[in-house]
């Protein structure tokens, strides 16, 4: 492993009472690197994004970003004996951001069922983004004292919409537009907050074949401009062999494979998750 | 250890008649409490109507008993309670069933404020004195308290209720619906579960005994006025989440703790914060277990 | 004349016209509430409709911004004027009147006076203070614990507002008078005037934007870096200080105070007003107060009257059919007009202009228009024609008129 690991998941274990969701899952990303993660339904993907994000608490194990532990925890309290995943006892600090300090850190995502705020135009969606960075309190911004931030704010929110293509569409309703765009228009309000590393949670869900191709192309081209690393779920597997430079493969919980797209593609276990086993073999 | 027991004794002794009276209020409050959990546990709306249908069922019960025998009258209020059960939900709340959350509280209100109006305008904005009920109206001695014989009734009746609609809820059909129901509203339906029957089924339970608890509760009160209702109805739901929302049993206990300490507060001549107690009492679960005694603890899903 | 229909939009880029068209009507309003102390008795009701408009007005937008922009379904204000309303009168009582007003209190503790000004601002600031207090554990919970525990809290307040233990500061269960109040009814219009403009300042800024993305989705603004929790006590307390502001203006338009007044009823009806307005309109909830007032104490007083028409005796008239009358249509727009008069949308200088150019289209295309119909009957009545046809025609002859 090298160690210009941007992010690195370390035995992370995720349990909800019982059930373990994730189980001791290791994954990191390089720097620039473009990196997907599989698995059939139910493996535990998205709540591998929200243990990474801070919307969950991971039960055990920690992750760092730039080489710094952002979050960190151990089983706690009533876990303590319910705790059935690995590494018990290997993790004694406790951290655990809220999903804003983890964005604030560099760290965007998007969302599998898209999370657009509905009442508002494309060009608000993209410019609340850019709060996160501002550096006017509510006093300022009440009596517009911060004026000069508030214009900038707005110029780079055009000049992203723009960069997007989605200019044209800057007073429409968010609700309003056809899926594929409300699809980009998540992206571009993640980029807005300026991330490092970007997470895309099935960003060709519900495409057809054709927008799906120039997905592609758009993740290579954001990927360079704003010299991201991309971690993302995806299903459509012709997208994930052309797009990620590596690939983890989870499967009820835990890490069944990583490698390159070629490796993934002749792993027999993956063979084997995804059409399952047949029983006289 | 000895004068510990004899504080205690002395303690008991001094707060009997406050602590029958919490007893009595208790069941009386949990007997409001279910229909609140049992709507809150289906439809996740608080009910801020119930404590108006527990007062309506005050006043339609002096209306009544005015103009006939007592063993009609009460029948007579059980059923009209029921309806107006029925009808508030059919009217003001599954209009708005795919609604924001939000919406349907709003019309909760409002439908508390109308009934509240229109009690006002019936009684003309007088206190309406509540009929006394033979027998449990009557007086007995217990220990050095003199009481109501209601006081010793409520706990009992209170219980034998809640025992039936366990069983009824687990053993019946419908009982089994709104298990289902209140455990995935969209997937019951996709079941063949007829969704609007059971939340009906679940208004008129609530109403029902809401309509037995107003029976018992205004028996110890002289009169019934249009805003009685709003008190005991916000204490029955502090009660319910304090039992753990959608739990039967937890609104039960959660209720008969919260009759003993308001009273025992009231003992103690603090009078002024018994209303406030049990409003610092749901704060302080809220924050240490929002779940409450018995409930379930949920994750939001993202 | 351009004969066409516009769009407030049309006139949105018209900035300096509007501002100064918008100058224009303020003080045209201000002027008019001068004319008309000038010219009609004081005590005549539409003053007390009034002033009491005026305060609803900015207690109901401080509702607004928890309830409608940033989705926390609050039920404390009246908790928060009554602070607001107790610190006022308790610092501006002057000083020689104190002891007729705590009578059994020994005068009270407090023993000096603020300027009215600064105290109207320590109400506000007093509510913020205990809004930060009470949000700490209160806001983290969801919608429905959130309205239920915010209700106890405005409760709790009450009941030590009227503790006689706490006599000295709060005159206990006894009312607090004698403080100075105001008598021009610009005064409630100008101080709830100014707090009204700071709020929707406010919400065009970039923490109104904030506090609305926490409105659409939660987990979508705390994946945007927004902290729901800072920005939520923020908006709470925003929220608590201009309740506070209302309440003492509230004092001061009542003359005395007692806690017994600030009931989880006053709430309620300060909800039913933002909800009549509309949930996320400024303007609805001013307008919404002002309707809700003038209905509730003056226009529809008669409700409440046994009236007679021609010696017959209108049935259901008596005390307290106003207030059936009124809640039914309160369920009425609750259930049908779920949106209010306003919706979420504001009435703004640009919808005014817009609004009374089409007005004005209106009038002047009518005579064609009427023409264009009889002659639509005339020609569907003789031969077949398509209606589309028709209104192809019809819209060339308007082209025609120009």
């Amino acid at each position: 492993m090298t160690y210009d690991a941007i992010l690195s998941v370390e035995n992370v274990t995720m349990q909800f009472g019982g059930v373990v969701a994730v189980n001791n899952l290791n994954l990191h990303v390089q720097r620039g690197e473009i990196v997907a993660l599989i698995g059939p339904n139910g493996a535990g993907k998205t709540t591998a994004f929200n243990c990474i994000t801070g919307v969950y608490e991971p039960t055990n194990g920690q992750i760092r970003f730039n080489d710094q532990v952002i979050i960190s925890n151990h089983p706690k309290g009533k876990m303590k004996k319910l705790y059935s995943g690995e590494n018990y006892g290997m993790y004694s600090k406790v951290k655990n951001p809220t999903p804003d300090k983890v964005t604030r850190l560099g760290i965007a995502r998007t969302f599998q069922n898209i999370r657009l705020f509905k009442t508002q135009t494309v060009f608000d969606n993209v410019l609340i983004a850019k709060h996160m960075r501002a550096k006017q309190n509510v006093f300022s911004a009440t009596l517009r004292l911060s004026y000069a931030e508030e214009k900038r704010m707005r110029q780079e929110t055009y000049a992203l919409l723009e960069e997007q293509n989605l200019l044209h569409l800057k007073d429409e309703m968010a609700s309003n537009l056809p899926y594929g765009l409300q699809r980009r228009l998540e992206i571009a309000r993640a980029l807005a907050t300026q991330p490092q590393l970007l997470l895309l949670d099935e960003p060709a869900a519900g495409m057809n074949p054709q927008e799906t191709q120039e997905l592609t192309a758009f993740i290579h081209s954001i990927r360079d401009k704003y010299q991201l690393s991309i971690l993302m779920i995806e299903h459509h597997m012709d997208l994930v062999m052309e797009i990620s430079e590596r690939i983890y493969v989870l499967d009820f919980g835990s890490l069944i494979a990583e490698g390159t797209p070629e490796e993934i593609q002749n792993n027999q276990h993956v063979i084997d998750a995804y059409l399952g086993v047949s029983e006289d073999a | 250890m000895e004068q510990f027991i004899e504080t205690l004794t002395s303690f008991f002794s001094t707060n009997l008649p406050y602590i029958l009276a919490g007893i009595s209020v208790g069941g009386q409050y949990a007997l409001i409490a279910i229909g609140y959990t049992m709507v809150y546990g289906i439809l996740r709306l608080i009910n801020f109507a119930h404590g108006d249908i527990f007062m309506a069922a005050g006043l339609i019960l002096i209306y009544a008993a005015a103009s006939m025998p007592l063993y009609l009258a009460i029948p007579l209020m059980i059923v009209v309670t029921v309806l107006i059960g029925f009808l508030v939900e059919r009217v003001a709340y599954k209009p708005l069933r795919s609604a924001p959350r939000m919406s349907i509280m709003i019309s909760a209100i409002g439908v508390s404020y109308l009934i509240q109006n229109l009690a006002l305008y019936v009684t003309g904005g007088l206190t309406k004195v509540y009929p006394a009920i033979p027998w449990i109206s009557d007086s007995v001695t217990i220990g050095s308290a003199t009481t109501k014989m209601v006081t010793l009734v409520t706990p009992v009746l209170t219980i034998v209720l809640v025992i039936a609609l366990v069983l009824l809820i687990r053993y019946t059909k419908i009982g089994m619906a709104m298990r289902a129901v209140s455990r995935d509203f969209e997937t019951s339906q996709l079941m063949g579960i007829k969704i609007d029957r059971v939340i009906s089924a679940t208004f008129i339970i609530g109403t029902f005994l809401a309509a037995i608890g107003s029976l018992l509760f205004f028996t110890n009160y002289t009169g019934v006025t249009p805003t009685i209702g709003a008190m005991p109805g916000l204490k029955a739901f502090v009660a319910a989440v304090f039992g753990g929302i959608g739990s039967i049993p937890g609104a039960v206990i959660g209720a008969f703790i919260i009759g003993i300490c308001e009273n025992i507060i009231k003992g103690l001549g603090w009078t002024t914060f018994s209303d406030a107690f049990t409003f610092a009492l749901l704060i302080v679960i809220l924050i240490v277990k929002p779940s409450g005694l018995f409930g379930e603890k949920n994750t939001d899903k993202v | 004349m351009n004969r066409t229909k516009l769009s407030y939009k049309d006139y949105q880029n018209d900035k300096k016209t509007n501002y100064a068209i918008g100058a224009i009507l303020i003080v045209a309003l201000l002027g008019g509430i001068w004319l008309l102390e000038q010219t009609i008795a004081p005590t005549h009701i539409v003053f007390s409709i009034l002033k009491k408009g005026a305060i609803y007005s900015l207690v109901a937008v401080s509702m607004n911004l928890l309830n409608g922009f940033t989705g926390l379904f609050s039920l404390g204000q009246a908790g928060f004027m009554l602070l607001g309303a107790y610190t006022y009168a308790i610092f501006t009582i002057p000083v020689e009147m104190r002891d007729s007003v705590y009578q059994y209190f020994d005068g009270g503790i407090i023993q000096f006076t603020i300027p009215v000004i600064a105290a109207l601002v320590l109400a506000g600031l007093v509510a913020a203070a205990v809004a930060a207090l009470i949000g700490l554990p209160v806001l983290r919970l969801k919608s429905d614990y959130l309205a239920i525990a915010t209700l106890g809290f405005a409760e709790i307040i009450r009941a030590i507002f009227q503790w006689d233990k706490l006599g000295v500061l709060t005159n206990g269960s006894n009312v607090l008078r004698k403080y100075p109040t105001f008598s021009s009814t610009l005064y409630p219009f100008l101080v709830a005037g100014i707090c009204i403009a700071l709020i929707c300042l406010l919400i065009n800024s970039s923490y109104g934007r904030a506090y609305k993305a926490i409105r659409d989705d939660e987990i979508a603004a705390e994946a945007m870096g927004i902290n729901l929790f800072k920005h939520k006590q923020q908006a709470f307390m925003i929220s608590s200080f201009f309740a506070g502001v209302s309440g003492a203006l509230l004092a001061m338009f009542q003359t005395t105070v007692t806690a017994s007044t600030f009931r989880v009823a006053m709430t309620y009806e300060i909800l039913l007003i933002v909800v009549i307005g509309g949930m996320g309109s400024i303007s609805g909830s001013v307008i919404g107060s002002f309707l809700y007032i003038a209905c509730s104490e003056w226009w529809l007083r008669f409700l409440d009257q046994t009236q007679f028409i021609n010696g017959w005796q209108v049935p259901l008239l008596r005390t307290g059919f106003r207030k059936v009358v009124f809640a039914v249509i309160i369920m009425i727009i609750v259930l049908f007009f779920r949106k209010g008069l306003m919706g979420d949308r504001e009435l703004s200088v640009s919808r005014i202009r817009a609004g009374l150019h089409n007005l004005i289209v209106w009038f002047a295309t009518l005579p064609a228009r009427i023409k264009g119909a009889g002659r639509r009957k005339k020609r569907q009545a003789g031969e077949k024609t398509t209606v589309t046809d028709t209104a192809q025609k019809t819209k060339q002859e308007g082209g025609a008129d120009q």
